[in-house]
């Protein structure tokens, strides 16, 4: 538990006049739960009784105050997934996992949950894994939905994925092609954008290999500095609505060619980056 | 001024007066449980419900929360709010039936039986011990946690609060227990009030017949069964 990364989640917020649902939020999203020492710290920092925020952190269920497994496997109790014996697949996933609803497997794997509706209910019994639904469940699939979940729902298609490839990329404002194909970063050709950070303004050039972060830039860039990225033809700034995974600065979207969305850090130095295909088939 | 009129007496009061207040000054009575003087509304135990408006449009309000309006028609004690009030005094006995107060209620409004499921809660979640905490003592060292039937009273995490003062004014006001000890569970104990008195039982390594207010103390009874 270090308190720079509450204190950091904290000062975002504040800038972002943001209230304490979405403090908590950032700090669940960072840590995976609620650490009593982060909400201490909310409380001393925001002003807030710590009375209230425990009030809040308790009232939403979203909201955890044990940390919770690696993957979280929330299962629909709902009215249809309820008369479609969703009981009999909780009792199931609660024997094969040996916890109980709301608990966590001690090799911090699994936590179990019940939801009162997801909202499919024409597809019920539901099950949640990790933000994947698996619809019609019965007994009979639970082991294959926990072996699946164990495997990595997601790490399938990334894979596939994990060699190096180019990608073209143009704005995700006005669809204009970023490619610049009179500088060349690994033998392709780069992506060029503007740049800014602390007054200095002026152009980057980035490798289009996914994978690869090499860059060139007219102002050597600090370490761990954010910087703001701007499209050269519509100077409009490359913002999505997305925080890096990794070290939560804001992530820059741009839109690949052929479909799909492509979102670096917007932090020097930190590797995280997303590829997001939208379903194209690779 | 503002005129209403409250089972066919015409008042007249000062705005933003509540119906409550209105009526127990012309001295209809309407009883309450999580109303107290120098505390604000909650309106959380329903037992000062009353009737406004007219034919259909009759409804049921707390009259504790509720502010009065030109024209009003208040009926404190027509057959509807007396039926409804026998069933929350009804359902505050299935929830908390070892609470003087709640006996007294059931006692002075002839209610006979209780025909729910029966719980033995020490909370009737009406928020008087954290208005009082935090309107008349300014600690703010109790409050609501959870939500629906995990909701409870008592301090963030469940440790002692820094806030806490001792003054026992949360279990002078509790009307489900008055004197609500938790001492037996010191970790857990909302307020270390009788630790505070000192009573001579504390020393002792069990608290089965620990010496207190409530004598014979029906949380410890209940503890023996």
């Amino acid at each position: 538990m270090s308190a720079p990364a509450v204190l950091k989640i904290l000062e975002k917020n504040v800038k972002e006049d943001a209230g304490l649902i979405a403090i908590l939020e950032d700090i669940q999203a960072n840590y995976g739960y609620l650490p009593k020492e982060a909400l201490e710290i909310v409380a001393e920092k925001t002003g807030y009784p710590l009375l209230d925020i425990f009030g809040v952190a308790t009232f939403y269920k979203s909201f955890s105050l044990k940390p919770r497994g690696e993957h979280l496997i929330s299962v629909c109790l709902g009215t249809a997934c309820h008369v479609r014996s969703a009981p009999v697949v909780v009792e199931e996933f609660e024997r094969q996992l040996g916890i109980k609803v709301g608990e966590t497997t001690p090799d911090n794997e699994f936590s179990l949950e019940t939801a009162a509706c997801l909202g499919a209910c024409a597809l019920g019994p539901i099950v949640v894994v990790d933000g994947r639904y698996f619809s019609n469940v019965d007994t009979s699939e639970v082991k294959r939905i926990i072996k699946k979940a164990r495997t990595g729902l997601d790490k399938v298609t990334v894979k596939a994925d994990q060699r190096i490839f180019p990608v073209e990329v143009s704005c995700s404002k006005c669809n204009h092609s970023l490619m610049d194909s009179s500088h060349l970063i690994d033998g392709y050709p780069s992506i060029k954008v503007t740049m800014s950070f602390s007054d200095l303004h002026g152009w980057l050039a980035l490798s289009s290999l996914y994978g690869s972060y090499n860059v060139s830039s007219e102002y050597e860039i600090p370490g761990e500095m954010i910087v703001n990225i701007f499209c050269p033809h519509c100077h409009a700034e490359l913002l999505g609505a997305a925080d890096c995974a990794d070290c939560s600065a804001p992530m820059i979207p741009m839109i690949v060619r052929g479909g799909g969305v492509v979102q670096i850090c917007s932090r020097k130095g930190c590797k995280g980056h997303m590829l997001d295909l939208n379903g194209v088939n690779l | 001024m503002i005129n209403l009129i409250i089972n066919g007496a015409r008042v007249s009061v000062e705005e933003g007066t509540t119906i409550l207040e209105a009526a127990k000054f012309l001295g209809f009575p309407i009883p309450t449980l999580c109303h107290m003087d120098g505390l604000s509304p909650y309106g959380a135990c329903r037992l000062c419900v009353v009737e406004i408006g007219e034919g259909e449009k009759a409804k049921m309000v707390s009259s504790c929360t509720y502010p009065v309006e030109e024209g009003l028609k208040v009926r404190t004690a027509s057959s509807r709010v007396v039926k409804a009030r026998k069933m929350v005094i009804e359902l505050l006995l299935a929830t908390c039936p070892q609470s003087k107060i709640i006996q007294d209620l059931a006692s002075a409004h002839h209610v006979f039986q209780q025909r729910f499921k029966q719980e033995h809660d020490d909370c009737i979640l009406c928020g008087l011990c954290t208005r009082m905490c935090e309107e008349q003592m300014m600690a703010r060292a109790i409050g609501f946690r959870g939500r629906g039937e995990n909701r409870s009273l008592g301090t963030p995490f469940d440790v002692k609060s820094e806030k806490c003062r001792l003054c026992g004014g949360c279990m002078y006001v509790c009307p489900a227990c008055q004197l609500r000890c938790t001492f037996n569970q010191p970790e857990k104990a909302v307020c270390g009030g009788c630790a505070n008195l000192a009573p001579p039982c504390v020393e002792q390594e069990k608290f089965d017949d620990m010496m207190c207010y409530m004598d014979p103390c029906v949380a410890c009874e209940i503890k023996k069964d």
